[in-house]
């Protein structure tokens, strides 16, 4: 937490402002279709043109979503909730204006817990509030960069879309706690089906408030927007260069301003914006074409009974299961087809921890390399049960189910026909095996009276000469038990 | 007699009865609008095509039997009302050419209804006014002496109604902008309860105060009109969602019981005398016919311009904000967007509006805003708490409507403060969200129209009617201009 430097010891401060573009049907106060990657303004109406005389209505299924993230954080809901305008001018603000919240947000004072390198934390939520999204900018000719650009296009199928700006409390102090946070959020997110937080499209978006105080001060240092990042990776390095930056920038004599600043990936270094004189002042009033929302337990109770169970919860219970903490930290998060085979495989019998290790690295290998999901595999938890009592049974090695699972997952059957078809099955009769023994003795007369005078290394030899007769069948442990029973 | 010169029921009888085709009342109207519009420039844009088509289609529908109360009835509507296909211009320079690919629900409404839409009218731009002066395509005359103003905002819409260039016609009131004008030519305007008409398709001005409402020759009509256009929108978030008041069973019930209340604070205190002597005039003859006058008093609203000049300008700043370039209406060059927001809004924006922009924005800026506009939004809760506390006492409450009957074009003009006082006594009734309505009340010596106002409380529509009418029972209805000094 705490960074040494030649000029003594800092302490860096880390708030982080998420933006999720919520998928509902429709946009936050309009009826058209949330469709970012439809033709360009397709997806447009009077509403969200801002057409003289038009008026928002409120999309009570986004605020029943935000209300959700909230709870899913801890938050409390707000009973009395409005609408605020934010006013400023840019070309992708159709309404000169943003309808946003100001004072009263839906939700407020919630938290996240995160771990980096095993040492938790808790991170507080000051608040989540419903928005609506801008339009989208495109900046053509001459390399569509915005200071060379020849002209400028906007797409309003993005404007109005329903996003949910979620602030943290400045509780981080690292790149890696950063990245921890929205990375939780993000599973947080998902866990709820409410957007599809993909960083690349930018359905979820970070910014990163960085600013850095000699250890000990109460006083939070200046702080600095960092923007522009768009993975987890870049957010880790953009905040880490912010407060190395900021650091040196103090050492060298210099102050810090109050800016914001662009993270630069190919160079990753951050890059101070133009800045104006004074603050932007956006005006906020309650927005008069929207009445006071009342968002009293009444309305709240069912939401939050009908919350699912969060990622973190679930590792939790997983471990208890007895998983070990990486496979739960995999699990719990994924695909929900993952979670439920694991789930009714287990529940019929499956042992937790070896079909979550089938499914979190042999399936999860397999249809990265066949390039598929698993809902368009035949796997089923049937298979994993049948699979497990096989090695169970002495009739699978481990590394032959493996050959089974994959055989399983392209549509080859299930499992016992598959081993059968592929002669997979173990050789588990000692007579059948006996015999070979016998012969590899006999060849081997030498190593076998090294064996027999308590060599226990040459069990290796012996079991892996067995492998190799019987190409890979014989039960290996059998093959042992038979060689101590002889010798 | 011109089938123009027909209120709007007398119209709907001779339509019904087969006297009168919609065709005929129609080319009737246009033929008015002809005859006067040199003069008196109440239309922005006359829809001679579309009206007699929808006359046409009218009267198709009077000889099916599918007929409503305003099928064929001839309307116009203030040029802040959003038509399809019809320009739409605000009287601003930034909309000049504008069509909209949309109809508000208050024209949807009448379209369906089978009324005839004449035109649009003229207005201060934006609605920022009370003379029309402030429109960008040239002022609007009062027909009962073309030097002087006939009101605004919704100027064009009361002249409209008082010469026969339409039987009836809507405007938007955020501050008297039909109530004033109503006054001013001698018709009947009425402002319902906010959220009763959609705004959905009303260029906004100050949403939380603009209301859409008719003119009519009489109290009649102007109901008739109300309930064309009245009646939830789920459109409009601010619209009621309960039923439409009625006010046709009590509309003839007259004054007799009626306790009108007479405020302190809006008794006419710097109107003119000849106005303050009507408005006593018809307080005693509403007493004389049964009715109670009572004492009232509402400190609150003891400076309701300068409460108003906030909130309005505020809302405004932000209303209209949209127009900037980008995607209708004006636009200028500029190297960057922000040049080019910046000159289109300077070139397209007249000098009232971007004063009321730079107010607005004021108002709201960091440190000004607890002393301004959140000092006004208090005022106004203590205003609609002091209506509360008097309507326990009264059924409707009474006032002038314009301190001063037409004044002079350009004698204001130069004094935004003088021009922004003569809507003292309409300001409160937005403020509170109330109903209001103004009658004619008589002329002064010079023979200019004088208003007499209604106010009651919200969704008071049935009782304001009925005393409304009863006004107009005891004054009689108003005298029309004389039409040979105004036609060409």
């Amino acid at each position: 937490m705490i960074v040494e430097s030649a000029s003594g010891r800092w302490e860096p401060v880390i708030g982080i402002e998420v933006h999720v573009e919520l998928e509902t049907k429709s946009k936050m106060f309009c009826g058209c279709t949330v469709d970012t990657e439809a033709e360009p303004n397709t997806n447009v109406c009077p509403v969200c043109l801002a057409l003289p005389g038009a008026l928002p209505v409120i999309n009570e299924r986004a605020i029943e979503w935000i209300a959700r993230i909230g709870l899913a954080l801890g938050c409390t809901v707000t009973p009395d909730t409005v609408f605020s305008r934010k006013n400023y001018f840019y070309a992708d603000i159709p309404k000169g204006y943003q309808i946003s919240q100001f004072d009263l947000p839906v939700c407020a004072d919630g938290h996240l817990d995160i771990e980096v390198d095993g040492v938790a934390s808790r991170v507080g939520i000051e608040r989540a509030h419903m928005e609506e999204d801008t339009a989208k900018s495109q900046h053509a000719g001459d390399g569509g960069r915005i200071h060379t650009a020849t002209s400028t296009l906007v797409d309003f199928n993005r404007a109005g879309v329903p996003l949910v700006e979620i602030v943290s409390r400045p509780d981080m102090h690292t790149g890696a706690q950063a990245r921890a946070y929205a990375q939780a959020l993000r599973q947080v997110v998902l866990a709820l089906d409410v957007s599809d937080a993909k960083l690349e499209e930018g359905s979820m978006r970070f910014d990163a408030n960085v600013s850095v105080r000699p250890e000990g001060e109460p006083e939070l240092g200046t702080k600095v927007e960092v923007k522009n990042m768009n993975s987890f990776r870049s957010l880790e390095r953009a905040v880490d260069h912010e407060i190395s930056r900021q650091i040196a920038h103090i050492e060298s004599g210099g102050t810090v301003i109050q800016e914001t600043r662009h993270w630069d990936e190919a160079d990753g270094r951050t890059h101070g914006m133009r800045t104006k004189e004074g603050s932007s002042d956006y005006r906020y009033f309650t927005e008069p074409d929207l009445p006071p929302m009342h968002l009293d337990e009444d309305w709240v109770a069912p939401i939050r009974a009908a919350l699912p169970e969060l990622p973190e919860a679930r590792a939790a219970r997983y471990r208890q299961m007895g998983l070990e903490a990486g496979a739960a930290d995999v699990l719990a998060p994924a695909s929900p087809r993952a979670r439920e085979l694991f789930e009714s495989a287990v529940g019929a019998g499956g042992d937790p921890r070896q079909v979550a290790n089938w499914l979190v690295q042999d399936v999860t290998a397999w249809l990265r390399k066949a390039d598929t999901d698993l809902e368009a595999t035949p796997l089923s938890a049937g298979h994993l049960v049948e699979l497990g009592r096989l090695v169970d049974d002495g009739k699978l090695s481990s590394s032959a189910a493996v050959m089974v699972l994959g055989h399983v997952l392209a549509g080859d059957g299930a499992p016992a026909g598959v081993a059968e078809a592929n002669d997979l099955i173990q050789i588990s009769d000692a007579g059948a095996l006996e015999s070979a023994i016998d012969e590899i003795i006999a060849a081997n007369p030498e190593e076998w009276e090294r064996y027999v005078g308590g060599e226990q290394k040459l069990t290796g030899f012996f079991v892996g000469q067995v492998m190799r007769v019987t190409q890979g069948k014989a039960d290996p442990k059998l093959v042992s038990q038979i060689l101590r029973d002889k010798a | 007699m011109s089938a123009a010169d027909l209120s709007i029921g007398g119209a709907r009888a001779a339509l019904d009865a087969g006297d009168l085709s919609a065709v005929e009342l129609a080319d009737a109207v246009l033929d008015r609008a002809s005859a006067t519009e040199a003069q008196l420039h109440a239309y922005l844009l006359i829809d001679h095509e579309g009206a007699r088509a929808a006359a046409v289609a009218a009267d198709e529908a009077i000889a099916a039997g599918t007929a409503g109360p305003l099928t064929g009835i001839p309307i116009a509507l203030k040029d802040n009302m959003v038509t399809e296909g019809v320009e739409t211009t605000c009287a601003s320079q930034i909309l000049a050419g504008w069509e909209p690919p949309y109809d508000g629900t208050a024209v949807a409404k009448l379209k369906q209804s089978g009324a005839v839409i004449v035109g649009k009218t003229n207005l201060d731009e934006f609605a920022m006014g009370s003379s029309t002066e402030n429109s960008a395509f040239g002022t609007s005359r009062n027909p009962w002496d073309t030097d002087r103003v006939p009101g605004g905002s919704s100027g064009g819409s009361a002249v409209s109604v008082a010469v026969g260039s339409a039987l009836g016609a809507f405007g938007s009131d955020t501050g008297g902008s039909i109530r004033q004008p109503a006054a001013l030519t001698g018709t009947v305007g009425f402002k319902p309860t906010y959220g009763l008409v959609s705004r959905y398709g009303l260029i906004a001005f100050a949403s939380s105060l603009d209301q859409i409402g008719p003119f009519a020759r009489d109290v009649d009509d102007a109901l008739t009109l109300f309930e064309a256009v009245a009646g939830h929108d789920p459109m409009d978030s601010t619209s009621w969602d309960g039923a439409v008041p009625d006010a046709r069973p009590t509309l003839d019930a007259g004054p007799e019981g009626l306790r009108v209340g007479v405020v302190e604070e809006m008794n006419g205190e710097g109107a003119d005398p000849q106005v303050l002597a009507r408005y006593r005039e018809v307080l005693s003859a509403l007493e004389s016919a049964g009715a109670t006058l009572v004492d009232v008093s509402m400190p609150s609203i003891a400076h309701p311009v300068s409460t108003y000049y906030l909130i309005a300008p505020a809302e405004a700043s932000a209303n209209l904000a949209r127009f900037d370039g980008i995607r209708y209406g004006h636009r200028a060059d500029g190297e960057t967007v922000e040049e080019l927001m910046a000159r289109t809004r300077g070139e397209g924006f007249g000098p009232e509006v971007i004063r009321r922009i730079l107010l607005g924005t004021y108002a709201l800026s960091a440190g000004y805003y607890d002393a301004f506009y959140g000092q006004a939004q208090k005022v106004r809760t203590l205003a609609i708490q002091d209506f509360e506390r008097a309507y326990e006492q009264v059924d409707v409450i009474a006032a002038p409507t314009s301190p001063t009957t037409a004044f002079k074009i350009g004698e204001r003009s130069e004094n935004p403060l003088a021009m922004y006082l003569s809507d003292v006594f309409t300001i409160p009734s937005n403020l509170s969200g109330h109903p209001a309505i103004s009658v004619p009340a008589g002329t002064d010596d010079a023979g200019l129209p004088i208003g007499f106002q209604l106010l009651a409380p919200a969704l008071g529509e049935p009782v304001l009617f009925r005393a409304a009418k009863a006004v107009e029972s005891l004054m009689g209805v108003s005298a029309r201009p004389r039409l040979e000094e105004v036609a060409g």
